[in-house]
């Protein structure tokens, strides 16, 4: 490898450090992740120039149009689609990475057979490519409601688990065989691409975001493993960087769910969907107008907001914002209380605050409004349900048990906007829309939020 | 076990450094704020298409004859370039929301 691109190499490897590290604080974010996008171009740029290799000039109008085509498509579908998407689209990119490595994998498996370290990175790339992929595709169809419910077959764990070693088992006998057969090769391919949909599919409820997390860290470690096969730095680096900071994310995810990485995986949390015959000894709900609900807001002085799903599909971002300068404006003070894993992913709902241009200042996460809610006057829940589920607390029984929750129950009232009376994401009933301080307002959020703020305006 | 052995005495300086990047990884993204989780995961996710440098090279290293390493090859970079330009794209898309009002 000549000097220059060993240069180039480290300068990219530098700038994905540098660019990480900037993402981590709000100021610097962005120049992080042109940082780091502006080494990556000049890694792509290197590689393809860079090298003593006779390229016959048809290969390079190949990787000028596959790179034109794809950058093209990737930059059309990331300005095109709905803020609110985001955490689908996070999770088809991933997915398109995870298939990038498994192709290279396919490519190179027939001419490194006879080297035992080498097919073993190979074989390793393909089938975690492979699971990454099929994964992703499953997690953005569940995401964006393509494949509502959720598939679980019977001793799931044990299938999934016999199927995996069989996959192995099959990766084992092609490397000690050294032999290549292309049957064996797209077997194994088939089998990390059957192993992703199997892994994610019984997956469901709360859950999606760690699933996520999970998966990016993995299309991090195949990227990796074709790096340690190329013998390539920026590869090697980059893909570490991005399994580790995938890792830290998942568990992240997981503390603020209080959950465990294996109950997420192995599911303890969707086992329990059967939602029938609970909701008998809850008592009855309150319905509530929007015009109670203004005059509610108007004379009170504290009122925290929280947002969820609902807010994100009902594409409401804006209209609470106009809410919350409304009631601002006549002197309430207005708090957004934040749950970690509200939305799909965390930090959904910061995103899609602050496009509607909410002051970062007022967004408040989980252990810092818990305490205040007893002096809250009013609490606004939009689309939120599991994150506000008292049963976390108080029901041992419950599958979400456990899991922190915005303390709402503690405030003088508490409003709630949803759709209807069903279930939320993780299919448990909420005895908090049953609570006598609570009132129910029925209607989709932007709807609901609209007629809210023309009853303020009206004041 | 013993081609693990030899294949970590080869390739020591590999072997260094991807020990070595995992801590990198973590400390760089440790204690950062629920707020950035989201575009801190979309940024992760562009980076990890950096495996487009593997797709090209299996393009350079093509026979123009082979037509299955061509097809595979070129699938492989169109799919790394998508990750690498949307995931960089919805980045900043996202981080553009990001403004704070004094």
């Amino acid at each position: 490898m000549s000097v220059l691109l060993s240069v180039i190499y480290l300068i990219a490897t530098v700038t994905f450090v540098l660019g990480l590290n900037k993402l981590g604080h709000p100021e610097t974010a962005k120049k992080g992740n042109l940082i780091a996008a502006f080494g990556m171009g000049l890694a792509i740029i290197g590689t393809v120039f860079i090298h003593d290799l006779e390229v016959p000039t048809i290969i390079y109008v190949l990787i000028g149009a596959a790179i034109a085509i794809g950058s093209i498509i990737g930059w059309l579908i990331a300005v095109k689609v709905e803020m609110t998407k985001m955490p689908e689209l996070v999770s088809l990119f991933n997915g398109f990475g995870g298939a990038s490595a498994t192709l290279i994998g396919l490519v190179e498996f027939s001419k490194n057979v006879d080297n035992t370290m080498q097919a073993t990175t190979i074989v390793s790339g393909i089938i975690i490519g492979g699971i990454t992929f099929s994964g992703s595709l499953i997690a953005w169809g569940k995401l964006n409601g393509s494949l509502k419910s959720v598939i679980k077959l019977p001793q799931h764990n044990v299938i999934n688990n016999l199927f995996f070693i069989a996959v192995i088992a099959l990766a084992i006998f092609m490397i000690s065989t050294g032999v290549y057969n292309p049957i064996l090769l797209y077997g194994l391919l088939i089998g990390g691409l059957v192993y992703g949909i199997l892994f994610v599919l019984p997956i469901g409820g709360a859950d999606m975001p760690v699933v996520i997390s999970l998966l990016n860290s993995l299309t991090g470690i195949a990227a990796a493993i074709t790096g340690i096969l190329y013998n390539n730095m920026v590869m090697l680096v980059g893909g570490i960087l991005v399994g580790s900071a995938g890792i830290i994310l998942t568990i992240a995810m997981c503390k603020a769910m209080n959950r465990t990485l294996t109950s997420v995986i192995f599911g303890s949390f969707t086992a329990s969907k059967d939602i029938s015959g609970t909701n008998k000894t809850l008592g009855s709900i309150k319905n509530a107008t929007a015009s109670d609900t203004a005059i509610m807001m108007n004379y009170a002085s504290n009122v925290v907001i929280v947002p969820g799903y609902g807010l994100a599909v009902a594409q409401a971002q804006h209209v609470i914002h106009e809410l919350e300068e409304i009631l601002t404006g006549k002197g309430v003070n207005v708090k957004y209380a934040i749950h970690p894993v509200a939305g799909r992913m965390p930090g959904h709902m910061n995103v899609l605050l602050a496009e509607s241009n909410v002051d970062y200042s007022i967004l408040v996460e989980m252990e810092d409004i818990n305490p205040h809610f007893n002096n809250t006057d009013v609490v606004l829940v939009v689309g939120a349900n599991d994150v506000v589920n008292p049963a976390a607390h108080n029901d041992a029984s419950s599958p979400i048990y456990g899991m922190p929750i915005l303390d709402v129950e503690n405030a003088k009232h508490i409003v709630v906007n949803k759709r209807s009376m069903n279930a939320g994401y993780a299919g448990i009933e909420n005895e908090l829309f049953y609570n006598s301080k609570t009132s129910m307002l029925f209607g989709d959020a932007k709807a609901a939020l609209t007629e809210l703020v023309g009853e303020l305006k009206n004041m | 076990m013993n081609q693990l052995l030899e294949f970590i005495k080869d390739n020591i300086q590999i072997t260094y450094i991807l020990i070595l990047s995992i801590f990198v990884g973590v400390e760089v993204i440790k204690s950062i704020p629920a707020v950035l989780h989201t575009p801190l995961m979309s940024g992760a996710n562009a980076l990890s298409g950096v495996v487009i440098v593997g797709a090209i090279l299996v393009m350079l290293h093509s026979d123009p004859n082979d037509f299955i390493a061509l097809t595979l090859g070129f699938l492989a970079v169109v799919l790394g370039i998508l990750n690498v330009v949307g995931g960089f794209a919805v980045t900043h898309r996202m981080l553009q929301m990001f403004k704070k009002k004094k």
